[in-house]
């Protein structure tokens, strides 16, 4: 794993930048990107199934796992660190399928979700859950645009700005918790 | 007897619940700089370095340290000689929980039941247990506890024949199933004993347990060390991107069983490993 020097990304994402993404590099996001947790997962899949449109159209963005918690007077969101990104994992290939670029969560993906995100293009960025106070502090605004009566789970549109994140899942096909455990795993496989 | 009104246990549980979200416990503070000291991984020691900037800035603004402000668990010792008055005890615990959330701009993350979903708007009912105990204090203990880590926790019924050497191994695969999924590195609250329930309440009750203090039982203090060890060679380190930190401790408890059982359970929780207690 090399450290290459920070990655500034603009959101809405092409293919071409995610290209030049490797799992290991760290990025600094700008621009819009959309909430959205279990509850709001399934009401898009469930749009999806009645041929509804969706809240927002996934091509070239950035959903990022986040459930905030309330925003105290003068703020406009209060902590918002990542959620486990697996248990949206069900949902997650019909969204890379009509042109979702990028995931923002924490937590391993699905074999399914990782298939998709290299046959589509889509990299799965980490960030660090427990860092919420300071990623809040990279978000400029926020607007609920779906779901509301969700409360914490209703999909906002975040304009961030400097959001830091860790390449997870590239494009070819690594993966930064694998590889990462292998380097300092010090019990061979299946030893406990 | 001493008389304790409700009053006072809804405001001093209210104030709990605000402080245990925005200022992280002191002993997980000092544990992010020991294991900053120890990692060996570049990647990893910048998550820990901004776990430590995560509290400070979470102080500084009175927001929370996490997100998920979690699940609201009361441990409640109650002196015997302590007379609760202006009415329940069990309401005013929730009734200072919500107050704390409402108030504290904590996110509301309990719903009705699993199966309906409904969001309960105010983050209760809490957890509730109490110990009767002499004497005539109240000791509120407070825990929050986050669901990513409540997610990967588990309970297996050993037998004798397969003993502790069986039960360590399933505490570290425990371990090393949660992978960075749990938000390493992790706290590790092991229950042994008990029938199955009480097993899983122990695990919980260790993450009570200060960070960085050895248990007083030498024979449990050094099966907790070899724990450690052998979860932090697992190599998932800080956030799970690879590291020689994957735990900050191993917490075990221990209770009676049944001449037949040998339950172990294991609960986790994140490096969001938060608490606060009272005595009234």
């Amino acid at each position: 794993m090399s450290v290459r020097e920070t990655i500034y990304l603009e959101t809405p994402l092409t293919r071409d930048t995610l290209n030049f993404l490797r799992s290991g590099d760290q990025v600094q996001i700008f621009g819009v990107i959309y909430t959205a947790r279990d509850a709001a997962h399934e009401r898009m899949w469930k749009a999806i199934q009645q041929r509804q449109e969706l809240p927002f159209d996934p091509k070239g963005q950035i959903i990022y796992y986040v459930g905030p918690t309330p925003p105290p007077p003068g703020r406009v969101i209060g902590s918002a660190g990542p959620t486990t990104a697996s248990r949206m994992d069900p949902f997650t290939p019909m969204l890379i399928e009509r042109g979702l670029k990028g995931m923002i969560g924490k937590g391993r993906r699905s074999e399914k979700v990782r298939q998709a995100a290299i046959a589509h293009g889509c990299v799965y960025f980490g960030s660090v859950e427990g860092t919420a106070a300071l990623l809040s502090g990279c978000i400029q605004d926020a607007e609920v645009i779906a779901f509301a009566d969700l409360g914490p789970e209703a999909i906002y549109r975040l304009t961030v700005s400097g959001f830091p994140a860790i390449v997870v899942n590239d494009l070819f096909g690594r993966d930064l918790y694998e590889d990462g455990r292998r380097l300092y795993r010090r019990l061979r496989t299946g030893e406990h | 007897m001493r008389e304790i009104h409700v009053d006072d246990i809804v405001a001093k549980l209210r104030q709990l619940c605000i402080d245990a979200n925005i200022e992280i416990r002191p002993d997980t503070v000092a544990a992010y700089h020991r294991a900053l000291e120890q990692e060996e991984s570049e990647t990893g020691r910048e998550v820990l370095r901004q776990l430590i900037l995560n509290a400070e800035a979470a102080k500084a603004q009175r927001i929370p340290f996490c997100q998920d402000t979690g699940y609201a668990v009361v441990f409640v010792e109650l002196g015997q000689s302590v007379h609760i008055t202006g009415g329940s005890f069990v309401d005013a615990l929730n009734e200072g929980v919500r107050q704390g959330y409402l108030q504290g701009f904590l996110r509301k993350s309990i719903v009705n039941n699993p199966l309906a979903r409904i969001n309960t708007g105010d983050n209760t009912p809490a957890v509730v247990n109490v110990d009767i105990t002499p004497g005539d204090r109240l000791k509120i203990r407070l825990l929050i506890k986050g669901a990513g880590c409540d997610n990967v926790s588990a309970l297996r019924m050993f037998t004798q024949a397969e003993g502790l050497a069986a039960a360590k191994d399933f505490i570290v695969e425990v371990a090393d199933n949660a992978g960075p999924n749990a938000s390493p590195p992790f706290v590790i609250g092991v229950g042994m004993g008990g029938p199955f329930a009480h097993a899983a309440l122990l695990a919980q009750k260790a993450l009570l347990w200060p960070l960085g203090i050895p248990n007083p039982d030498k024979a449990l203090a050094a099966i907790e060390a070899e724990l450690l060890v052998r979860i932090n060679s697992l190599g998932i380190g800080p956030a799970g991107f690879g590291g020689s930190v994957t735990a900050l401790g191993v917490h075990i408890e221990t209770c009676a069983t049944h001449i037949a059982s040998f339950p172990v359970a294991v609960n986790v929780d994140c490096h969001s490993h938060r608490g606060k207690e009272v005595v009234i």
